[in-house]
């Protein structure tokens, strides 16, 4: 054993290796990535780790593992589990051989995601156990137990953390390489009575599942981390018997709020499905009210409310649904706190005032310098004055709707701008119709739509912004980039040839930072018949190291600020009046020094790939 | 030692997350239990970003709750005046008095009062270390090592719990060796130059 500062998600990887899983797969999405990312860089030799091309790919590597007799794991964030649903719902049925973690990543704000999905919510629907920790070191421990629980009852089971324990720190005694488990797969053993899906056996195991699920009630409530504490102490003031139902970091906020004065009863949840009933009820016994502090979905809640149901106890519940707690966004330790002193009748803990001064909005923006910046600029100009729609994707090009670029109409999940921008399209042939999708983005949810737009006759234009990585997740590689996380070259897959496979006749690969080039490029192909597709290619500015810097020549700069209105680049601030450019954040893209009507800048010198 | 709270914010991309590290490392060593908490993910794209670091015994959750924070290390004076409210009655803020503006301001979407935000910094905070990064990064050769000029500055107010020797062995074991000297004249600098 050692101690070592983790991240939660570097934790979970750690005691997903312990445990000793031989095979993890999965697909880049913010707050799960790093789980992946540190099993690779941890790697003891023995773990096939892989990006697989999305979600549902890297589910079915999995599940083939796990019916080979192997430990594995898959990891994504909550909208990618949606990707990866179709597979999960029948493997349930299905079931596992070896254990089988399916990692995902929950995301209240929400902070980097399209939905504030609750994967409680989801287990209870596919029918699988999820086990939920409230830190890193629980997380740590947690996830070891959640493979030999997967193993023992032949079933896949969710490992599911929010935001604040993937990211959170802490210093956490881990094993040691000779420390870990031991594990042998005998390989796949033919039984179709046992690995093909049949309505039959689908009956047959629907059955059992919901038999095991009910006796699993029983299981974990004996399981030490579902747990009371303070089970003793009086509750709350001398006449109040109150208790606080709570799980994740939520249940880590009530700890920092309640001090030893409030002995309220807590209940810690664990596994909230299926939910720990008989603890529940030792719980529940001799308490009035009971608060239950969730993000997300109100799963303790609704739990306990059914249970109080179901045996007629006279307990109330407080929560989301009735307003005590928000049922929307994140909680914090502000709210966590004003709701359990309100729960006690305790003094109110006051808002902090917010400074009143006018601050400054920072969302976030294309980096200084960033491809697709100018990949946006030239579609924007070469399209002046036409009816448009600029379907957009998820990326860091999503970041292209913020002003000025204004580049982004739609945005929906993983792949869909490729399919809307054709269905704008069939109603209304006036419109030019352009999607604009990344590379990574393309091989994991693209190509499917491209196919259909082609067969189905669409007028579109597909813009591929192809940075050769996946940028907004931290720069994983996927199929276009020739190398793997293991560190193999590869073969790359080509997404011209893709695209001519398919049946596109136009298909042309422009630097975007040669802008008019980019520009003229767009005008003509947009003209054409069909589906056509332009690549703008340019590495992200985080691969590459800067040849040479832009900076303003003070003199022959008239102030018009036509680069800072234009581009919106970082880089770009006005000093006395006039343009300057930070050199600290200059990559040299030249695209400002395209833009400048008097020829005012220079100096800076593109990235050739 | 007395448990600390300690907020690091700024603008993605100036090195709060390393600063943070260097503290925890700092921190481990001395036996002290830490946990952090920090933006990762969309808002590392030039957006507003903090990082939590508790340090002490019984600590739970890896936040800070508004009103506890002991020290706010800030990386930009708006991101400060932003994360003010987190900062105790009494407590201490160590800030760059260079701002970053955001695009938004640039293209008039929003605006960027900077002696307003600095009055408001200067009126609301007792004990108020202002360090002009500007002329400490000429002076230096580099704007890269913001954060090790402002833990400089921060350690040498006491309120982190730790020397500054503790931040140098840090840095030197995280650190590529050929930073070590400019890393090193940064968190030296204002001790130097008789700034606090």
């Amino acid at each position: 054993m050692h101690k070592e500062f983790l991240m939660g998600n570097e934790a979970i990887a750690l005691g997903a290796i312990a445990a000793g899983v031989k095979l993890v797969a999965g697909y880049p999405g913010t707050p799960s990535t790093e789980v992946l990312e540190t099993v690779a860089k941890r790697n003891p030799g023995n773990i096939h780790v892989e990006w697989s091309v999305n979600e549902k790919a890297a589910m079915e590597v999995a599940a083939g593992a796990a019916y080979s007799g192997a430990r594995a794991m898959v990891t994504m964030k909550q909208v990618g589990l949606n990707v990866a649903s179709d597979p999960l719902m029948s493997l349930e049925y299905v079931g596992v051989k070896g254990g089988m973690v399916v990692m995902v990543a929950d995301d209240p704000g929400p902070i980097s995601s399209q939905t504030e999905q609750d994967t409680r919510t989801f287990a209870m629907f596919a029918k699988v156990p999820v086990f939920d920790p409230t830190s890193v070191s629980e997380a740590y421990e947690m996830i070891q137990e959640a493979f030999d629980f997967s193993e023992k009852y032949g079933t896949p089971v969710f490992f599911r953390c929010t935001t604040r324990v993937d990211h959170g720190y802490e210093a956490i005694t881990v094993k040691d390489a000779g420390e870990y488990r031991e594990t042998t797969a005998e390989g796949f053993v033919k039984d179709s009575s046992r690995w093909v899906i049949f309505p039959r056996l689908s009956l047959k195991n629907h059955g059992l599942i919901e038999k095991r699920n009910r006796d699993l009630t029983a299981v974990l409530s004996e399981y030490p981390r579902n747990e009371i504490q303070r089970e003793n102490g009086r509750y709350g003031k001398d006449s109040d018997r109150k208790g606080i139902a709570s799980h994740g970091i939520s249940y880590m906020y009530t700890l920092d709020s309640v001090d030893s004065e409030n002995h309220v009863r807590l209940l810690k949840v664990a596994t909230p499905f299926p939910f720990p009933e008989e603890l529940a009820l030792r719980f529940l016994d001799g308490l009035d009210e009971v608060l239950c502090i969730e993000e997300l979905d109100p799963v303790i809640e609704r739990a306990l409310l059914q249970i109080c149901g179901k045996h007629h106890l006279s307990v109330k519940i407080h929560g989301k649904l009735t307003g005590d707690i928000a049922s929307a966004g994140e909680n914090t330790l502000l709210s966590v706190s004003r709701a359990i002193h309100s729960f006690l009748g305790l003094e109110e803990v006051p808002m902090p005032a917010a400074p009143d001064v006018p601050l400054p909005v920072r969302p976030p923006v294309l980096c200084a310098g960033c491809p697709h910046r100018a990949s946006f600029y030239a579609v924007k100009q070469a399209m002046k004055g036409r009816k448009t729609i600029y379907c957009g994707d998820i990326g860091c090009y999503t970041l292209g709707n913020a002003m000025p670029l204004d580049m982004c109409d739609t945005c929906l999940c993983m792949g869909a701008g490729i399919n809307i921008a054709q269905g704008v399209g069939h109603l209304d042939k006036e419109t030019k119709c352009f999607a604009f999708v990344g590379d990574s983005t393309f091989f994991a949810a693209g190509i499917t739509g491209v196919v259909n737009a082609f067969y189905n006759q669409a007028d579109m234009t597909l813009v591929i912004l192809d940075n050769s990585t996946t940028a907004m997740t931290g720069h994983q590689p996927h199929p276009g980039t020739g190398r793997t996380v293991m560190g193999q070259v590869v073969e790359k897959v080509s997404i011209e040839k893709v695209l001519r496979a398919i049946g596109l006749t136009t298909v042309e690969t422009v630097n975007p930072l040669d802008y008019e080039i980019a520009r003229d490029t767009i005008k003509r192909v947009a003209e054409e018949p069909g589906v056509k597709a332009v690549i703008f290619r340019s590495p992200c500015i985080a691969m590459t190291k800067p040849a040479g810097r832009s900076t303003v020549d003070a003199e022959t700069c008239i102030g018009c600020r036509k680069c800072i209105r234009e581009l919106g680049c970082p880089a770009l601030i006005i000093k006395d009046e006039r343009a300057f450019i930070d050199a600290s954040l200059c990559t040299g893209c030249t695209l400002c020094e395209q833009v400048c009507p008097v020829g005012a800048i220079g100096g800076g010198k593109k990235n050739e790939e | 030692m007395k448990n600390k709270n300690i907020i690091l914010c700024g603008v993605g991309g100036q090195g709060t997350i390393l600063a943070s590290k260097l503290m925890a490392a700092a921190a481990m060593k001395r036996g002290i239990e830490v946990k952090t908490a920090e933006t990762i993910g969309m808002a590392q794209r030039g957006g507003s970003v903090f990082s939590h670091v508790r340090l002490g015994k019984d600590l739970y959750s890896p936040m800070i709750a508004p009103g506890k924070a002991d020290i706010i290390i800030g990386f930009e004076p708006a991101e400060a005046v932003r994360h003010l409210p987190f900062l105790k009655d009494g407590g201490t803020v160590v800030v760059s008095s260079c701002p970053i503006l955001p695009v938004s301001a640039l293209i008039g979407t929003s605006s960027y009062p900077l002696e307003e935000v600095l009055q408001y910094l200067k009126e609301k905070t007792e004990n108020l270390i202002l360090i002009d990064s500007e002329a400490a990064a000429k002076n230096l050769g580099s704007a890269k090592v913001l954060n090790m000029l402002l833990l400089g500055a921060a350690v040498r107010t006491g309120e982190l719990g730790f020397e500054v020797e503790d931040i140098r062995t840090a840095m030197r074991e995280k650190v590529p060796a050929k930073f070590h000297d400019l890393n090193e004249k940064a968190l030296m600098y204002t001790e130097e130059k008789g700034i606090s």
